[in-house]
């Protein structure tokens, strides 16, 4: 039952995941739990994991049923043990630290509660009785594949499309490796696909594939197409080599064989993917990296705990700027910055300005932007009644309808970019309200 | 720094702190290195015929992670020969004369081998010596052990044997095994006993192996019922130990207190309820000789802290305030307290108090999404649940209450000359669902 998940070559150093835990290690922070009535945990939770039901059973030794605790509300508990940001969620919650003590390792003993089944060979879930009914759902990240998975289980016919190479979206391709490597990501997609759930890699929708087919062959469509990449910021010298989305960095890093050995790395953003590919170029062994952002520590988007594992990891913060331009000849060779501060604007509001002839030079050899991925606007535009708002969002009901009677969307193509765990509690409150409009479509025409 | 010398039925020892007749006392090496630890005295592992020993014989009980909250054993007595254990014990007694050295003895049931073995092991030099009738397993199969320590016509008669040939202090070891601690304890006094120790371990199954169904310690391909020790069995033995010490017909018999015992805390409960000297097996099997120090240490501290000079200041203390329920007072009103400032919203005495207790903790979410519990004055019968669940030191309090009530036991309500009214107790309505 315990079976560590494997490793890969981009795991050397310290880019290696937290190890997996072992069952001593397991029984005495399960122990540790105080089984809080109405628990917090739970509740902070967004897919409502009964996190002191599934850390009793490991308490009690049963790895059977802390994956059925688990993978019941969340089917991918697994990865979501790994890349959840457990310390604003679940363990931020957890009433030990009101105590002033450690909270409870929420997401190790997760890791360790669902591993067994997720990435062994015991198949917990038995599929309904056949539906008759066949699902399109777009793109094989997080929130697809937690809604082709219930949809699997509820006895539909499921085909996940997916452009990528490999199944998983920024499970496979966009985490920090320090987090989850591309193996784990991708055994945990097989164990969806055991659930019955056939993946087409490679297949562009509305390339390789019209949307206006899988509507004709499947009774409806799910809609988990995320984010684009991060788009140039329109400055000088940007075509340089050198300059790279941070996104594209992951995804290489991820693939193995990055050295950094010599570079002087700066990353533009003070994002969770500004902060994931600063910390990773500083554990490859660069021998600078900056995180450039134009406002203060207060104002960052990352997550505390991440800020520290960057800051520990070496990474220099260099705040309160711009960048102006990038020089170089061929490749880069410095990032010009400019300084930033908020000047009283009208009617009280504070606004961001440069400060005049504060520029300055940072000698770097790349420059990669972490400013925000863009919204796949082209795509979604062309299907008809799918609405997007001002931002570029998917507008869904509160089942995750689209304005398209047969069109549900969710993840980050919805709220705009946001964790793996909002992405699967979308994908499942999707799929139960497309099975029960399909039921009920049945059950009218009975 | 207390005075923790004692004396024991004439036996002087430096401190009250002995080793139980045991494995930790097998052999006089072990014997030698424990009274360099500090240990006052140790009881020789059992001396008799020597056995064989099967090579599985110990299991224990993990509790929530805590490892040996409970031991259980299936060894019998020493398994070296008899003149081998006299050597040692004349050898360590020459080492260390200020130490007490007890020899537990178990032999058959009739007189001249009782009075062959007490001869011997006191020419080797041995302080006083203990009846084993408390071993539970296997030598109790043989008529030995547990088997005599059940029968209180053989305590009584073995004990007057041993006591005809002895001239030092003789020590009954007493079985838990049994209904009423007391008739054995009486039994032994009958027979000239000098002191009773007590408790033996305790008959148990500490598990079972739920793979090849067979019961812990696993032998092969069975098993068989073990004597139980170590922290699970302290409660039961604080028990027997009280009852010997407030039975007038044992009044005064020295006990040499047995059961659980790990810490200073606990060394001091044994004596409060009449113990002189305590024995200890379990914890040095777990941590070593060394825990004795803490032990020595913790109780002088307590004992300074109290203002005494001597650990006998402290023995007995606790007897009287033993008593049978119907003596208790009825008025006396506790209520639990909830400090909100200590309460980190977990949630535990609002679920214990209605589910398992008394339905009188409410529960609410707060605004900021916390969990608020609170005492429903009017339903708490002050039964101190909340305050055992709570995980915050401090946090719930069981505060009592005087609202004029007048003190009153059991029967003195029932009698026609109360001294007082009862004082109305919180009442639980009979609802299912909103019926």
């Amino acid at each position: 039952m315990h079976q560590t998940a494997v490793t890969t070559a981009a795991n050397a150093g310290g880019l290696a995941p937290a190890p997996t835990m072992t069952p001593d290690e397991a029984l005495v922070e399960a122990h540790r739990c105080l089984m809080c009535w109405d628990a917090p945990c739970t509740r902070a939770c967004p897919t409502t994991i009964d996190v002191p039901g599934f850390i009793k059973q490991i308490a009690y030794d049963d790895l059977i049923g802390s994956a059925r605790t688990i993978l019941e509300s969340n089917i991918l508990g697994a990865s979501c043990a790994r890349v959840c940001p457990t310390e604003v969620l679940c363990a931020g919650a957890c009433v030990l630290n009101d105590l002033h003590e450690r909270p409870i390792d929420i997401g190790r003993l997760q890791a360790y509660g669902t591993d067994g089944v997720v990435f062994g060979d015991i198949d917990l879930f038995k599929p309904s009785e056949p539906t008759g009914h066949s699902i399109a759902v777009v793109g094989a990240g997080p929130a697809g594949l937690a809604c082709g998975a219930e949809l699997a289980r509820l006895g539909h016919d499921v085909v996940l499309y997916d452009a990528n190479e490999e199944p998983g979206g920024l499970n496979t391709y966009g985490v920090a490796s320090y987090k989850m490597d591309m193996a784990t990501s991708l055994r945990e997609v097989d164990f969806v696909r055991r659930l019955g759930v056939e993946i087409r890699q490679s297949t562009a929708v509305g390339s390789d594939v019209a949307m206006d087919d899988l509507l004709v062959d499947h009774a409806a469509i799910f809609l988990g197409v995320g984010l684009g990449p991060v788009p140039p910021l329109g400055l000088d010298g940007e075509g340089l080599d050198g300059v790279a989305d941070a996104l594209e960095f992951i995804a290489d890093v991820r693939a193995g064989g990055v050295d950094l050995a010599g570079q002087r790395v700066a990353v533009i953003g003070g994002g969770n993917t500004a902060i994931d590919a600063v910390t990773q170029a500083a554990r490859l062994g660069a021998e600078r990296v900056y995180l450039v952002y134009r406002r203060g520590r207060d104002e960052m988007k990352a997550y505390p705990h991440d800020i520290e594992r960057a800051l520990t990891s070496g990474v220099e913060f260099i705040h309160w700027s711009a960048p102006v331009r990038i020089e170089g000849s061929g490749s880069v060779a410095a990032l010009v910055c400019e300084r930033t501060a908020y000047s009283g604007g009208g009617n009280g509001v504070r606004e961001l300005a440069a400060v005049p002839e504060s520029e300055y030079k940072l000698p770097v050899t790349m420059v990669m932007r972490a400013t925000g991925q863009e919204k796949r606007r082209g795509f979604l535009d062309a299907l008809d009644g799918v609405a997007t708002d001002a931002g570029g969002r998917v507008i869904v009901d509160e089942n995750f309808r689209t304005g398209n009677p047969r069109i549900w969307a969710g993840g980050d193509c919805v709220n705009g970019g946001r964790e793996v765990v909002n992405a699967v509690a979308h994908g499942k409150a999707a799929a139960l309200d497309i099975d029960r409009m399909l039921r009920s479509d049945d059950a009218a025409r009975e | 720094m207390a005075d923790l010398s004692v004396n024991i039925c004439g036996i002087e020892s430096p401190n009250p702190f002995w080793l139980a007749s045991a494995p930790p006392t097998n052999t006089g090496d072990q014997i030698a290195r424990a009274f360099d630890a500090g240990w006052g005295g140790a009881v020789w592992k059992t001396l008799g015929d020597p056995v064989e020993n099967v090579y599985s014989r110990y299991s224990a009980v993990d509790l929530n992670g805590q490892k040996m909250m409970g031991f259980s054993n299936i060894e019998l007595i020493t398994d070296r020969s008899l003149a081998v254990n006299l050597v040692e014990i004349e050898a360590v007694k020459k080492r260390h004369p200020e130490n007490v050295v007890i020899v537990s003895l178990m032999v058959e049931s009739n007189p001249e081998a009782w009075d062959e073995i007490i001869t011997q092991v006191e020419q080797a030099g041995a302080d006083g010596i203990e009846l084993n009738f408390g071993c539970p397993h296997g030598m109790s199969e043989r008529g030995m052990g547990s088997a005599v320590g059940q029968v209180p016509e053989y305590t009584c008669d073995i004990t007057r044997w041993a006591k005809a040939s002895a001239t030092v202090p003789v020590f009954v070891k007493l079985t838990p095994n049994i209904t009423d601690i007391t008739v054995a304890a009486r039994a032994a006094k009958s027979g000239g006993a000098d002191a009773v120790s007590l408790i033996n371990t305790i008959n148990s199954i500490t598990g079972v192996d739920l793979d090849s169904f067979i019961p812990r310690p696993v032998v092969g391909n069975k098993s068989s019922h073990g004597g139980y020790s170590g922290p699970a069995v302290k409660p039961i033995a604080l028990n027997m130990v009280a009852a010997i010490a407030a039975d007038p017909v044992t009044e005064g018999l020295p006990i040499s207190g047995i059961g659980g015992i790990a810490t200073w805390q606990d060394v001091a409960e044994f004596i409060l309820l009449g113990s002189t000297t305590v024995q200890v097996c379990t914890a040095v099997m777990h941590h070593g000789y060394r825990i004795v120090e803490g032990m020595a240490e913790g109780l002088s501290n307590y004992l300074d802290s109290k203002g005494m000079a001597s650990v006998n200041e402290l023995r007995g203390r606790a007897v009287a305030k033993v008593t049978d329920w119907q003596s208790l007072d009825i008025n006396y009103i506790v209520k639990a307290e909830i400090d909100q400032d200590k309460c980190i919203h977990c949630g535990l005495c609002y679920v214990a108090c209605l589910d398992g207790a008394h339905q009188a903790i409410g529960a609410e979410r707060t605004q900021d999404d916390k969990t608020r519990v609170w005492i429903i004055d009017d339903l708490c019968v002050g039964c101190n649940l909340c305050s055992l669940i709570c995980p915050v030191q401090g946090c719930i309090e069981m505060v009592e209450r005087e609202l004029g009530q007048t003190h009153m036991t059991w029967n003195e309500y029932l009698s026609d000359d109360k001294p007082g009214e009862l004082h109305p107790r919180p009442k639980h309505g009979i609802t299912i669902g909103e019926a």
